[in-house]
């Protein structure tokens, strides 16, 4: 069954006349992990807020749940995790995973149960009184995670969210991600620009390149489940890795020299 | 303990300024009237304190009326404007303009308009002063939150009213905070300042006046000193506030 269905959605900004996604046409499956990879330009972001209904497309229609993306949105049918953790400042570690589930009137010994469980989940059981400025980076895009999902929403957006981090934390996270993903058998939509990462993540890595923002191309990763530290090391993780790489290398010829050093 | 360590510093600087600037009048041969001893200073504090305390209580009350009114005014202005963004593009640069008007000229109008001797002549001065910084900070505030996170309410379906209670409101409050607290100040110097110009024989600005006026400079620096204590105490009052309502700040804890 499918999540999310794009049907020849196009964005242009008219600050610019940028077409920033052309006819794009993309159908997600119920589990699914697919990355979304491409050089700053290519729309990868641009589409994900497609999806979410944060901007609405100039043409063409974006389905979740079988619902049009807004309506969608309104029912609460997703989780967003945007690169920074964007957790609330005046709220605690608690509060802060609490918050969607406030707005979609949960009693309080619901949430406080909920809460729980997703500190669990994501190994911070200890800090639920801390704010946000008393934990590192990665422990706030936990945080974060830990809010997108306290709601099991059916459908997981994901911009970037661990782009700020160092190698060594964006690995553990990666890791942990999956394992969340497994336990939850939720939809992923994971925007990134590290190529081993959408391959040692996802299901299905979408290509895209720039100007105008296109699918360049789609590749199966057929890496056996559940992934693990050794996955990076086999010889098929490699193969995909460069697959990816050339589709990327083909349609990036008219790239900008410091876009395509990004990617290399 | 630890307070004791924090506040040591500043409790010795200030005793060496003491120290030196009694020693300095013995060693310079400074006069009375020039600049009094401070030992001098505190005993007419203790002296005069049945005629200063009542007239400090008279100009605080006058101080604290105006906070009230400015800051509140203030506060109610920006949020009305904040929702309005149009208002607020063509409010703000006159705002700031008028910000820039020094509003003690205004102090014998206000006399004329609300009563010489009467205590609303000053509240009205303190208001006023009160009023711009805690509007413009207020404004400032309601308009810097994250657009990251108005992003993320609107994911959860939030209502404008919601992402304002939610994230304006608590973004805001640490720029309001500093806003009350330049005001608190201020308000102590509208009134005073309104008194300079006239008022009930038992006001702190009338006292200190009149004090200069015969060469009793001793006691005028005693009413000073009264002004400043109630002065520093509402600044404290809205410092402690803040503390207790801006609890998730690292920053705001120091000072």
């Amino acid at each position: 069954m499918s999540v999310v269905e794009i049907k020849g959605v196009t964005k242009t900004f008219a600050r610019g006349n940028v077409t920033a996604l052309e006819n794009i046409e993309l159908e997600l499956n119920t589990g699914e992990f697919v990355s979304l990879i491409g050089p700053s330009g290519c729309g990868k972001s641009t589409l994900l807020r497609v999806i979410g209904d944060l901007t609405p497309p100039t043409a063409g229609s974006v389905t979740v749940n079988g619902k049009p993306a807004r309506q969608a949105r309104n029912d609460g049918d997703y989780g967003i995790v945007f690169q920074d953790s964007v957790l609330f400042d005046w709220r605690t570690v608690a509060k802060n995973i609490a918050l969607p589930l406030e707005m979609l009137g949960w009693s309080r010994d619901r949430r406080r149960a909920r809460v729980e469980e997703m500190l669990d989940l994501v190994e911070l059981r200890n800090f639920a009184d801390h704010h946000p400025w008393q934990l590192s980076g990665g422990m706030q895009q936990r945080v974060s995670i830990a809010r997108a999902l306290s709601f099991e929403p059916a459908l997981l957006l994901m911009d970037e969210p661990f782009g700020a981090l160092d190698e060594m934390t964006r690995e553990r996270l990666n890791l942990e991600l999956l394992s969340i993903w497994e336990k939850l058998g939720s939809t992923v939509v994971f925007v990134t620009h590290s190529i081993s990462e959408a391959v040692f993540l996802s299901t299905r890595v979408v290509v895209m390149s720039p100007r105008p923002g296109r699918i360049a191309g789609v590749v199966d990763i057929d890496l056996p489940s559940p992934r693990t530290v050794e996955t990076r090391e086999d010889p098929r993780f490699f193969e995909l890795v460069t697959q990816v790489r050339e589709l990327l290398r083909k349609r990036g010829e008219h790239l900008l020299p410091e876009e395509a050093a990004e990617l290399l | 303990m630890k307070h004791v360590r924090e506040w040591l510093p500043a409790l010795v600087v200030f005793a060496i300024v003491i120290a030196a600037w009694e020693g300095s009048i013995a060693a310079f041969h400074i006069q009375q009237f020039l600049l009094p001893r401070p030992s001098a200073i505190v005993r007419s504090f203790w002296t005069e304190r049945h005629s200063l305390w009542p007239a400090g209580w008279t100009t605080f009350k006058e101080a604290l009326g105006g906070f009230f009114i400015g800051s509140g005014l203030g506060i109610a202005v920006a949020t009305v404007v904040g929702r309005f963004r149009g208002v607020g593009t063509a409010l703000m640069p006159i705002a700031i303009a008028a910000n820039a008007v020094p509003i003690i000229a205004f102090a014998p109008i206000a006399g004329a308009w609300f009563g010489e001797v009467s205590p609303h002549s000053k509240m009205a001065i303190a208001a006023v002063l009160c009023f711009l910084p805690v509007m413009v900070n207020t404004l400032r505030g309601l308009s810097s939150a994250n657009p990251r996170q108005i992003e993320l309410m609107r994911s959860y379906a939030a209502s404008e009213l919601e992402i304002w209670r939610r994230v304006r409101v608590p973004t805001a409050l640490p720029f309001v905070f500093t806003a009350l607290k330049v005001a608190s100040v201020l308000a102590m110097i509208g009134a005073i300042v309104g008194e300079y110009f006239g008022g009930a024989f038992n006001a702190l600005g009338v006292l200190i006046n009149s004090d200069a006026q015969v060469f009793d400079f001793v006691t005028a620096w005693a009413g000073i000193l009264v002004a400043s204590i109630l002065g520093l105490s509402l600044y404290g009052a809205v410092a402690g506030t803040e503390r207790l309502v801006v609890r998730w700040a690292p920053d705001t804890r120091d000072f």
